[in-house]
């Protein structure tokens, strides 16, 4: 089949998407590396100079830059640890055979449907407003104060909220990895002796670990790019309690109008990204290659 | 200690009967083969045993005690499935010790007995191995490895040589049959192989729409079918059925006559045939006839046969060794 000819023409006729696709990402990378070299602040058009590394020296020290990274990290981390347990546990429900399973399995993945920003209002002024909010009258009919959640726990609110929206996706990946769990399989560890928990954690846990994986290097891609969340509730704040890395480029191009600052933070994310893929690749890869 | 008593056992699924109400003995360290077509309910009745389905009405006795409610773990049978089961994450050492875990055996137990298995079972070069990195056969060994560890009062096997290629099912039956030797163990084995039934079993259940056919050893039903269905179930090739004139003749709704107890000449015989096709296996031939006003019979001649397509022969049934059937298909004595 894939003679020296059919291979040779293939990749002829692959060219045009691969260059695209290749100048669409070189271009823009390429464009931010020249201008995170500049300083170029949009307030004094024209005035461009080069600074050599002076954009970069300038983010990084940044007293928000430390914060902002430590909060991207537990963002991430948070949501997967809330996806990947909450989604295995709603797999494991929705595995089970029961009335209107599959209206049910439509209402969970409803979530993922419903865009961020609107996610991110309807959770702001419907469910954790400290006056109006649904948490607030649960709290005040049990006799407890409210939580003014943005105010008093403002990055793991934004956590609660990003895990809602991927929760679904989460237990949709899982549910079909469970459902191609071999039943005989389920039944010889039955016979050999094996519990409820016990083929939970030597059978199906195993079996799940490659979708698992799979679940985690999507989410991670996504999560370190959540950005609408955070604009729509607490702006990064109070003070830069929720203040990411990309909320911080935000601000560095759009509030303060300093191109070349921002760049220099889009590269120094686009490491951060590239050092988060690898350390995931090495620790959770392997999973993949069977 | 590994009886196996089937009181009046039945399986409904919702208004369809899979089994009506069996009874059925077994002794202690026979081996016992399940065989009839597909959807005959072998394998539900196999499962029934097992526990991993829950008998609709009757009871079952293994050892001489009620085990109809107890969950399959603590039942002390050992099963071997169609897909062998094997847990893919895990090499083959740890899926034969898997059961010994799960039983809370300390690990130096574990280790000597998954030895002897991997011992007796040819397979102490591969326990570090995954089982998609075995073939076939060794698949098999292990699931019967993981069977055996467990030292259990039975085996049930799900037709196991079902995956396999026809010469390592040949290897792997006589392997299974050399166990059986070895372990003096109580074995049911289900299978719609009847080569698989006649060449193992003690014991052969035919099995037809859930109802018990007949029970026997092998050369009994082989002798004595005592209907149409065993009859044409049990023997390779398949029992030749006459009926009309030539059954009246008898007695007989329908006569049955095995293709290994026909003789062929040019000379003299009851019937006139003409050769269809001739399929020559060397050790055997068999032949397909047409016998004008009786209809199509198969011939099996021992050895090499010489018989061309058209050539007409005659054919004489051998004495004795006619089958005669009533009209509602059970035998006549």
């Amino acid at each position: 089949m894939a003679t020296l000819h059919t291979r040779a023409s293939a990749r002829l006729m692959m060219a045009p998407a691969v260059i695209l696709l290749l100048a669409w990402m070189i271009v823009p990378l390429g464009m931010t590396l020249y201008f995170s070299l500049l300083r170029y602040n949009l307030l004094m058009p024209g005035m461009e100079s080069f600074t050599g590394l002076g954009n970069y020296v300038y983010f990084l020290t940044d007293p928000a830059f430390g914060t902002a990274l430590a909060n991207t990290l537990l963002l991430v981390g948070g949501v997967l640890a809330i996806t990947v347990i909450g989604g295995t546990g709603l797999a494991l429900l929705l595995d089970q055979p029961f009335f209107g399973r599959g209206i049910v399995r439509l209402l969970v993945i409803a979530p993922f449907f419903v865009m961020p920003t609107v996610s991110a209002l309807v959770w702001k002024t419907m469910l954790m407003h400290p006056v109006n909010g649904l948490f607030a009258w649960i709290a005040r009919s049990l006799g407890f104060a409210p939580v003014d959640w943005f105010a008093d726990l403002p990055l793991l609110s934004i956590i609660l909220i990003v895990a809602w929206q991927w929760l679904p996706f989460a237990t949709l990946i899982l549910l079909t990895a469970l459902q191609s769990l071999d039943e005989e399989q389920k039944e010889a560890a039955e016979m050999d002796g094996a519990g409820a928990v016990s083929r939970f954690v030597y059978i199906v846990l195993p079996h799940l670990a490659r979708a698992m994986t799979v679940v985690v290097l999507i989410e991670t891609i996504f999560l370190l790019s959540v950005f609408a969340e955070i604009l729509v509730t607490t702006n990064g704040g109070p003070g830069v309690q929720t203040t990411t890395i990309t909320y911080l480029v935000y601000m560095q191009a759009l509030l303060q109008f300093d191109v070349g600052g921002a760049s220099a933070g889009g590269i120094v994310a686009v490491v951060l990204a590239n050092i988060v893929a690898i350390f995931l690749i090495r620790l959770i890869g392997k999973n993949l290659d069977r | 200690m590994g009886s196996i008593v089937l009181d009046n056992v039945s399986k409904t699924f919702g208004d369809a009967v899979v089994i009506p109400a069996i009874d059925l003995d077994i002794a202690d360290g026979e081996f016992v083969v399940f065989v009839g077509p597909s959807g005959c309910g072998k394998s539900t009745l196999l499962r029934l045993i097992a526990g991993l389905e829950d008998v609709s009405g009757g009871r079952i006795l293994i050892d001489g005690e009620d085990m109809t409610e107890t969950p399959p773990a603590r039942r002390r049978l050992a099963m071997v499935f169609q897909s062998y089961a094997l847990y893919p994450h895990m090499s083959v050492r740890g899926n034969i010790a898997f059961p010994l875990k799960m039983a809370g055996l300390a690990s130096d137990v574990v280790e000597r007995k998954v030895a002897d298995a991997a011992r007796i079972l040819n397979l102490t070069d591969y326990l570090d191995r995954k089982p998609r990195q075995l073939s076939g056969g060794q698949r098999q060994r292990v699931a019967i490895g993981r069977a055996i560890v467990r030292d259990p009062v039975a085996f049930l096997f799900d037709e196991p040589l079902s995956n396999l290629d026809a010469a390592l099912r040949v290897a792997m039956r006589l392997e299974i049959s050399e166990l059986h030797q070895q372990l003096k163990r109580t074995m049911i084995y289900v299978t719609h192989d009847q080569v698989e039934a006649m060449t193992m079993a003690d014991k052969i259940v035919v099995l037809n729409a859930g109802r018990v056919e007949q029970v026997g050893s092998p050369l009994e039903l082989y002798r004595n079918p005592k209907n149409l269905f065993v009859a044409g179930f049990i023997g390779s090739p398949r029992m030749n059925f006459l009926s009309g004139e030539a059954a009246r003749k008898l007695g007989a709704a329908t006569i049955g006559i095995r293709p290994e107890h026909l003789a062929l000449s040019t000379s003299d015989g009851l019937w006139e045939g003409k050769v269809g096709v001739a399929e020559h296996l060397g050790s055997d031939t068999y032949l397909h006839l047409t016998i004008d006003g009786v209809g199509p019979l198969t011939a099996r001649m021992s050895g090499e046969f010489a018989a061309r397509p058209g050539e007409t022969l005659r054919i004489a049934p051998e004495a004795g060794k006619i089958h005669r059937f009533d009209d509602k298909g059970m035998a006549l004595s």
